[in-house]
């Protein structure tokens, strides 16, 4: 039996025979502890993603990064509404002109509106990335969670599988794979590739997250229940499995912005006719000892839309983390 | 822990299998002829295609094909491109330069991403590692072939103190640059890796004991805390080494250095589906022999970690 402290009666260990002194510990009640212990019985218990927004909402980082998203999401979707030049309209005679009225980052080497080019550029760039990201949550999830579920010989498969596509680096594999593409190729092209090969990591993260779930006494009290093995997972593992698989999506859809830019770099992303950051990169390659700003605003929109991405990944995975979640 | 190294070969070998095959679909099965490619516009004569078909074994059904290519790599034997060149000499030109190249990319990052991710960990909230950690989210956003291009336009154009392009002199000195570029983005993520780790070590128990014990601090940072904060990072290491390697692609390209990346692109661009396939199981096995070496370095590293 374990002994049952009063802080009245004094402690048994240290009884209070000094003089001056009822007791060495103060009253629960006198403490400040009394505040924090406190506990409203009529109060709804707070959700994980209750905390995390809560814990989010005070995050300097969280509010950055996600105006940014919105302003990338918002250019994206509506490019007309910042700029009424036609980014395909140029004029070799302004080729590598400086700002002016109307044309605030100047000209590249062709003679077309720099930040024309730069907003409208935004659009392949947000489209492959969201989704890739949306293709490859779909396969790595359900590979992972199936894996991860079900364990024995769907998991030793299905874990070499993952193993096999994780040892193939991924924009090695888009190459390859991107140049068969080369003639009428279209965004779904390097979405479709992007995805095949993007996927294992998420496919790993989810294995791990069903794992440490699948074994909560609320998955035995859902089966006890009588729900069916893919109800179990759909309905009561998937959910407190995602924390993990929201973050990592995030980060990586950042890295398939990058990854996307950087195959239009080498000339077999995106077919020429799109307008993109990686596109206007490589072109200005050519113009960097010139006029340097024609690479330095692609490069700029990229890195902040990347940034953004990956701040925001950090942000949620800080605040989904009951370790690392200041009071 | 013999039986360990065991178990893990024993599992390399169907990955090794799944890869090398999905590659060699990748590379001939996938719609697209690469014979009539070799042909231009025209196209080849019937003749002349078949010929070249059998002289790659392309005549055959697509696995016997695939096992005559297990068997070339088995045999270090992988035949010839298309231009007639062995594909081992190529393999033995670019190969090492590459190597090379990743090795100094791999010992810069781990050498500064490790000693800046000691500095902001231990001082975790102030002013250096606050400037570390913006710089190192600056890095990992800019795309490396941004990175690439300012560097080399600064310190090798305008300033000159290194080469700006490498081409047929290979030394320390002109590989220096491209390996910082390579290295740059992996060097943001030990960085931050190392940072993450140690900040959280530094609360741990076994810390408290022996600080306690009466250990000098840079005993308890050294020993203690910097030896078990390095096990994310030497798992992130050992996989850098394949992508590194693989990676090359667009700064060999951007620094001419005649390695891995510079060829296979080449060997893509222009069709070579031998080397192509040569190349990339190569790169392929690195990695996965990379992440082996990985795992026996754990134990190295964490003596709570034993292989049964």
């Amino acid at each position: 039996m374990p002994e049952i402290f009063h802080p009245e009666s004094g402690s048994p260990a240290q009884p209070s025979t000094r003089p001056g002194q009822g007791h060495f510990v103060a009253d629960v009640r006198e403490t400040p502890l009394a505040v924090v212990d406190s506990v409203n019985e009529t109060e709804a218990p707070s959700s994980l993603w209750g905390d995390a927004w809560r814990d989010l909402r005070v995050r300097p980082l969280f509010w950055i990064s996600a105006t940014l998203i919105l302003l990338v999401v918002v250019v994206a979707l509506f490019p007309s509404l910042f700029t009424t030049v036609d980014p395909k309209f140029c004029e070799l005679r302004n080729s590598l002109g400086s700002p002016q009225s109307g044309h605030p980052f100047g000209f590249d080497r062709q003679g077309c509106d720099v930040y024309s080019r730069v907003i409208y550029g935004a659009q392949a760039s947000v489209t492959v990335g969201l989704l890739t990201t949306v293709g490859v949550v779909l396969l790595g999830g359900t590979i992972g969670a199936l894996a991860g579920f079900y364990g024995k010989w769907w998991d030793t498969i299905l874990s070499r599988v993952t193993d096999i596509f994780f040892a193939i680096p991924l924009v090695l594999a888009a190459i390859v794979v991107g140049q068969v593409f080369s003639n009428g190729k279209t965004v779904w092209n390097v979405v479709a590739v992007l995805a095949v090969f993007g996927w294992p990591q998420v496919a790993r993260i989810t294995r791990g997250a069903v794992i440490s779930v699948k074994n909560n006494d609320f998955v035995t009290a859902a089966k006890a229940l009588g729900a069916s093995k893919l109800e179990t997972l759909v309905r009561h593992v998937i959910p407190n499995a995602a924390a993990p698989i929201i973050v990592v999506a995030t980060v990586s859809l950042g890295t398939f912005i990058v990854a996307e830019a950087t195959l239009s770099f080498l000339g077999i992303g995106l077919p020429q006719s799109v307008l993109s950051w990686g596109h206007d990169i490589a072109a200005a390659q050519t113009s960097l000892r010139t006029n340097a700003s024609v690479l330095f605003y692609p490069s700029a929109a990229l890195a902040i839309t990347v940034l953004s991405f990956i701040m925001m990944g950090d942000a949620v995975r800080d605040a989904l983390d009951p370790k690392a979640r200041k009071r | 822990m013999v039986r360990y190294i065991g178990r893990r070969l024993l599992q390399m070998i169907p990955v090794f299998f799944g890869a090398t095959l999905l590659i060699y679909a990748m590379v001939f099965a996938l719609p697209g002829d690469p014979i009539q490619a070799l042909g231009g516009d025209r196209g080849l004569a019937p003749a002349v295609a078949d010929q070249i078909r059998e002289q790659y074994n392309l005549d055959k059904p697509f696995f016997v094909q695939y096992l005559l290519y297990l068997k070339g790599i088995v045999t270090l034997d992988f035949g010839n491109s298309f231009s007639g060149q062995p594909v081992m000499d190529i393999v033995k030109r670019a190969f090492p330069i590459t190597f090379r190249l990743a090795m100094m990319a791999i010992v810069f990052e781990a050498v500064f991403g490790i000693l800046f991710g000691l500095i902001a960990g231990l001082r975790k909230g102030k002013i250096f590692d606050a400037t570390v950690l913006v710089v190192s989210l600056l890095v990992i956003a800019v795309p490396t072939f941004v990175i690439g291009f300012v560097v080399q336009f600064f310190f090798g154009v305008r300033l000159q103190w290194f080469p700006p392009t490498v081409g047929g002199n290979v030394s320390f000195e002109s590989l220096l640059m491209p390996a910082v570029v390579l290295g740059a983005v992996s060097f943001a993520y030990v960085l931050r890796l190392t940072r993450t780790s140690v900040a959280e070590n530094l609360s741990a128990d076994y810390v408290r004991t022996a600080t306690a014990k009466g250990l000098s601090r840079g005993r308890v940072v050294n020993v203690h805390v910097l030896r078990n904060s390095l096990i994310p990072v030497v798992t992130f290491l050992g996989a850098d080494l394949g992508a590194l390697m693989g990676g090359a692609i667009v700064t060999e390209g951007i620094f001419n250095v005649a390695g891995v990346g510079g060829t296979l692109y080449q060997a893509i661009i222009r069709g070579e589906p031998t080397t192509v396939v040569t190349f990339v199981t190569i790169l392929v096995v690195v990695y996965i022999v990379g992440n082996l070496l990985v795992d026996l370095l754990y134990a190295v590293l964490d003596p709570r970690i034993r292989y049964a």
